[in-house]
Parts: C-alpha cells; sequence; structure tokens
C-alpha cells in the first residue's frame, strides 16, 4: 500500500503514522481526504445513524449481559432486577430495547432511500448485497434479544417463529428439535438464544465494516444518481459531511430519547411483562412491530397447492421477502440511477412503501376477515412489485432528461 | 524437487496409479476426518440425555366429566384429555368420510372412543389451541380453535381449517385402568 502518509507537527504522531498509516486511513474514510457528492439531502444521514444505533446497542448490550442471567427460572426475575435494583438499570434497559427499534425505523428508512435513487446500481451492487446480508441478521439478532426477559411473548414468539423450520419437508421436525435443544422452547434454547444474541451484532459489526469498505470503493451516490465526474462535483467529507451526519445525530436522539425517558414500552408489548407460562398461548400473538410486514406475509398463505403445504409456502415467502431485494440491483433495469427522473417507476414505488406500512398493519391484526385477503392482495403486490412491476417498467418508461454533471445541477439551483 | 518433478512422466504407469492412489487416499481420509470432528459441534447442540430421558406421566382422569377436558405436561409439551359426550364421537366418525386434509379415521385416533388423547400444540406453528376450558372457543367444527393463525380442529382433533397441516398428534398411551392413563 503506497498510501500518502500524512505529515504532523507533533512527533508521535509521525511515529506512529509511519509505521501504522493509520490517520491517513481515518482521513480518507471520514476526514477531508474523502472526496463526497457535494449534493447529499437528508436521506444520507441514514447510514451513519445506523452505525452510531449499533455501538450504543453493543454498549448497553455488554452492560445488560452482567446483569442478566439466562436461565428459564432466572430470566424473567433478572430483568425487573435490572430495572429495579441495579442502578441506572432502567435506562440501559430502556436504551437497548428502544435502540432495536430505533435501528429498525433507521434502517429501513436507509433501505427505501437506496431502491429510491437506484443506489443499489452498478457499481454498488455488493454493497447492497452486504446490506441486504446485515438487514437479515439484525432481523435473527432482534428475534432472539425478544426471547431474552422470558415473558409470555417471549417465549410464544419464539415457539411460533422457531416451528417454522418444522415446515421443511422431510427432517422439519428433527430440525427443530435440534434447533430447541428439547422437545420444545426450553432452558437450552434460552441459553443458545443468549450465546447467540451475544455473538451476531460482533457479526453484524464486521459485515459494516465490509460495507463501508465497499462504499469507499465507488464513494456514495447521491439525489441526482449521476456519477460524479471531477472535483468540481465533490466536497470534503470532513468538515462537511461530519457536521452534517452530528446535526442528524442530535435531531435523531431527541426523538430516541423521547421514547426512553416519556414512552419506554410504546413500542412493547404489555404481555411481555407476563413470566412465560408454557402451557397458555396468549390469545393475541405478536411479534415486534418491525416484523410485522413479515408476519403478515407469512399468514398470507391457507391453501395447500399441489402437494406443498400452506405452512411452508408462508414461511418461504417470508424469507424470500427479504432476501429478493439482493436481487434489486438487477430487478430495477432502468439505466438511470435515480426515480426522480422516472416519473411511472416514482409512483409504483410510493405504493411500494404504502403497501410495506399497510401489511405492517395487516400483521398486527387477528386471523380473521377481511385481514385474511386483504393480507393475500398485500402480500401479492409485495412481490409483484419486485418481480413484475419494477423489471417492465423500469425498462420500458420514458426518463425525464437528467443533468449533465452534479455541479452544473447544483449551480442551476 | 525439480529432478522429481521432470521424471515423473517417465516413469511406468504403475507409480502414475500408485500417486493418484495416494493423493485420493489422503484427500478421503481428511475429508472424512473433517466430518467426523465437524460432527460434535452440530450434536452438541441436540436434546441431552437429561432431557432425552423419557418421562412418561400418568393421569387419574377419573374426575373428568363428560364433556370436559384437562390438560397435562408430558415431555413438556401440554396433552389434551377429553371426555367426549355420545354427539360428540356420532360426528368424529360421521366426519371419515368429509374431505380431510390429513384423513385419518376416529377409530385410528383413539383406544376408547370416549376418550380423546392428543398432544395439545397446533400442527402450524405450535401455539395451544383453545377449547380446553369452558367458554373457549372450540372452532366451527366443535373441537379447537388456534388463536394464532386461525386454524380450526374437529372433535377428533383432525385439522379442518387453516393453516395448519395435520391433525393434532396422538401420543403413546394406555389405560392402566378404566380410571388411569399412562401417556409416554
Ligand atoms: C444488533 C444489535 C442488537 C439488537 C438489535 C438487540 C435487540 C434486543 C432486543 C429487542 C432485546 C429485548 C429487549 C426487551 O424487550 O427487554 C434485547 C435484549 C437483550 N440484549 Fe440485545 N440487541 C443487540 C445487541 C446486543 C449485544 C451486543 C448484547 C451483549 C453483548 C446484547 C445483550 C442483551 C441482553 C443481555 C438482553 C436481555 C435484557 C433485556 O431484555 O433487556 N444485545 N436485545
Ligand atoms: S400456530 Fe396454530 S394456527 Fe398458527
Amino acid at each position: 500500500m503506497s498510501h500518502p502518509t500524512k505529515q504532523f507537527k507533533n512527533p508521535v504522531l509521525n511515529w506512529i503514522e509511519y509505521r501504522l498509516p493509520i490517520f491517513s486511513l481515518i482521513d480518507n474514510s471520514v476526514g477531508s481526504g474523502y472526496p463526497t457528492p457535494k449534493n447529499l439531502s437528508y436521506w444520507w444521514n441514514f447510514g451513519s445513524l445506523a452505525g452510531f444505533v449499533l455501538v450504543i446497542m453493543i454498549a448497553t448490550g455488554i452492560l445488560l449481559a452482567m446483569q442478566y442471567t439466562p436461565h428459564e427460572t432466572m430470566a424473567f426475575s433478572s430483568v425487573e432486577h435490572i430495572m429495579r435494583d441495579v442502578n441506572w438499570g432502567w435506562l440501559i434497559r430502556y436504551l437497548h430495547m428502544n435502540g432495536g427499534s430505533m435501528f429498525f425505523i433507521l434502517v429501513y428508512i436507509h433501505v427505501f432511500r437506496g431502491v429510491y435513487y437506484g443506489s443499489h446500481k452498478k457499481p454498488r451492487e455488493l454493497l447492497w448485497i452486504i446490506g441486504v446480508i446485515i438487514l437479515f441478521i439484525m432481523i435473527i439478532t432482534a428475534f432472539l434479544g425478544y426471547v431474552l426477559p422470558w415473558g409470555q411473548m417471549s417465549y410464544w414468539g419464539a415457539t411460533v417463529i422457531t416451528s417454522m423450520l418444522s415446515a421443511v419437508p422431510v427432517v422439519g421436525d428433527d430440525l427443530t428439535i435440534w434447533l430447541w435443544g428439547g422437545f420444545t422452547v426450553d432452558n437450552p434454547t434460552l441459553n443458545r438464544f443468549f450465546s447467540l444474541h451475544y455473538l451476531l451484532p460482533f457479526t453484524i459489526l464486521g459485515l459494516v465494516i465490509l460495507h463501508v469498505w465497499a462504499l469507499h470503493e465507488h464513494k456514495s451516490n447521491n439525489p441526482l444518481g449521476i456519477d460524479v465526474q471531477g472535483p468540481q462535483d465533490t466536497i470534503p467529507f470532513h468538515p462537511y459531511y461530519t457536521v452534517k451526519d452530528l446535526f442528524g445525530v442530535g435531531v435523531f436522539l431527541i426523538f430516541y430519547l423521547y421514547f426512553v425517558f416519556f414512552a419506554p414500552n410504546f413500542f412493547g408489548e404489555p404481555d411481555n411483562y407476563i413470566p412465560a407460562n408454557p402451557l397458555l398461548t396468549p390469545p393475541h400473538i405478536v411479534p415486534e412491530w418491525y416484523f410485522l410486514p413479515f408476519y403478515a406475509i407469512l399468514r398470507a398463505f391457507t391453501v395447500d397447492i399441489w402437494g406443498i403445504t400452506a405452512k411452508l409456502q408462508g414461511v418461504v415467502a417470508m424469507v424470500m421477502a427479504v432476501l429478493l431485494l439482493a436481487a434489486l440491483p438487477w430487478l430495477d433495469g432502468s439505466r438511470v440511477r435515480s426515480m426522480s427522473f422516472r416519473p411511472r417507476s416514482r409512483i409504483f414505488f410510493w405504493t411500494f412503501v404504502a403497501n410495506c406500512i399497510f401489511l405492517g398493519y395487516l400483521g398486527g391484526q387477528v386471523a380473521e376477515e377481511p385481514y385474511v385477503i386483504l393480507g393475500k392482495i398485500s402480500t401479492a403486490y409485495y412481490f409483484a412489485y419486485l418481480l413484475i412491476i419494477l423489471p417492465f417498467v423500469s425498462r420500458t418508461e420514458d426518463v425525464d432528461e437528467v443533468p449533465e454533471s452534479i455541479s452544473a445541477a447544483v449551480s442551476k439551483q | 524437487m525439480a529432478d522429481t518433478a521432470s521424471t515423473a512422466p517417465e516413469m511406468s504407469g504403475d507409480d502414475g496409479n500408485r500417486r493418484d492412489f495416494l493423493l485420493n487416499a489422503t484427500i478421503g481420509v481428511s475429508a472424512v476426518g473433517t466430518l467426523a470432528a465437524i460432527w460434535p459441534f452440530i450434536d452438541f447442540l441436540s436434546p441431552s440425555a437429561d432431557v432425552l430421558a423419557l418421562a412418561t406421566t400418568e393421569v387419574d382422569i377419573s374426575g373428568v366429566d363428560l364433556g370436559m377436558a384437562i390438560t397435562i405436561q408430558w415431555q413438556g409439551k401440554p396433552v389434551f384429555v377429553r371426555h367426549r359426550t355420545a354427539e360428540e364421537i356420532e360426528t368424529a366418525v360421521a366426519d371419515d368420510a368429509a374431505e380431510l386434509r390429513d384423513p385419518q379415521a376416529d377409530a385410528d385416533r383413539v383406544q376408547n372412543p370416549d376418550w380423546l388423547i392428543v398432544i395439545g400444540i397446533c400442527t402450524h406453528l405450535g401455539c395451544i389451541p383453545q377449547g380446553q376450558k369452558p367458554g373457549e372457543p372450540r372452532g366451527e367444527w366443535g373441537g379447537w380453535f388456534c388463536p394464532c393463525h386461525g386454524s380450526h380442529y374437529d372433535t377428533s382433533g383432525r385439522i379442518r381449517k387453516g393453516p395448519a397441516p395435520l391433525n393434532l398428534a396422538v401420543p403413546p398411551y394406555e389405560f392402566l385402568s378404566d380410571d388411569t392413563v399412562k401417556i409416554g
């Protein structure tokens, strides 16, 4: 590596930089040495915010783990012990609990941003795919974490979700018992979930490093979706975007801490303050809000087709709903990235966003009419958008005139 | 080393075969060895011996009146024991001829038609169906109703409607006397 090493007045810094060029690495990543498109909007704040929340989750999680006991008879009371006896325990737990919700809000916006501005398109396909893997592992991590307090929703949520494995043909039942380490969700399940809940965030951290590495190879996309053509199109990351990201952190903290201090259980389910009871299913099981759209997709399949059970269809559809996103760079075939110049794609995109929110609403309703049929229609649109509408519209629509460069568009304003 | 390599082609076919054999044997042994080394890591997660120790449970059913049901725990799972009424038995038998998702005759699901004994875990995604206690919904076929995603079971515990693929499972059990059943 022949990075130009930085020169400092401080000899100690020079000594370090000569041996390990860490300061130039930082400078070229988030400093003045990193050229960034000059037209990034606030939609570009969500990536750094998600990273900020990941750090908060790891910090609060490590503290919680020091007072938490992963045992079926003690897990629930150890969480109450954190809430009542441990110094600042309530704060650390509420930061962690609401941090999970914040993480998903930020990441969902981050993903929709990418779809709208075509950020997944060449040459950022791998960056995008790593992102989808991060989302997938985040979903698993949050699910595992929700089991730990061992309340009624923890227990029955865990039962319903892990039972999905039993839909796998032939070996499904054995696989489920293997996953549980028993014949039901039980103490061995709780223990291994705790172990994995501690592990996976660090896997996410590793993937985030790859994600940012891939990002820095071709730099950020931008609201116009056109390539940077030269220095006139960029500004240095520091101070311009460090300041903007920090401002975003401030606004975000107001939002986040409002819930932590004034509505800490807003995103939660009261049933999870009832200790787990393996002999009593709560009448209305709902996952956490950020899983509701996927839960609605799971439930949308109720009829066996060609010998494939409704259960297997639902499970496959639910997993595909996430993994299919990895194929977006090829599903969206437009030669123009940003939907700002693609009027028809834009309409279907916003319908897709509204439909995802509607799926979330349906996921929280009981499994009765009219919700069942609405769930089917809404699920159909989810997949139709990704597999039919987007590929077709992106290849056939008339696009508006795209500005010739970022600087030309910016100076026109 | 270069000498050895360059002389190789001149060697007799026999030696070539021997080299291939050694190479394949090495690959084979390491593959088996690697798999054997991975297995403990996988099987570590399977139920441990104490969990496996098959508990049997004996239940006194003398106090269960006609039309009532009790739930007992076996291997950590709920087991439904229902004292069926004549009417319930009749519809269960009559429905043998109905269109069933998981076809099974009522007679094959009971040892004594008065008592239906099934594992109380919905075959969809593992919730415990309602219908054991008076006042709980029993679904459109008068058996059980799973509130999680709306599966209906009949008075023989067979799946009739909703996403569940299979009938409620029948555990192994035997009547020790008229009043006691041993489950497991
Ligand atoms: C990707 C980052 C993470 C996410 C999305 C996440 C999510 C969650 C969620 C949703 C809960 C349930 C909160 C509740 O209802 O009480 C939870 C609990 C917990 N998490 Fe995490 N977590 C993350 C990282 C970590 C890390 C890194 C650790 C440990 C080093 C950790 C340790 C714990 C512990 C001990 C609990 C149980 C205590 C409690 O329920 O408050 N978490 N987590
Ligand atoms: S678990 Fe019973 S219907 Fe889904």
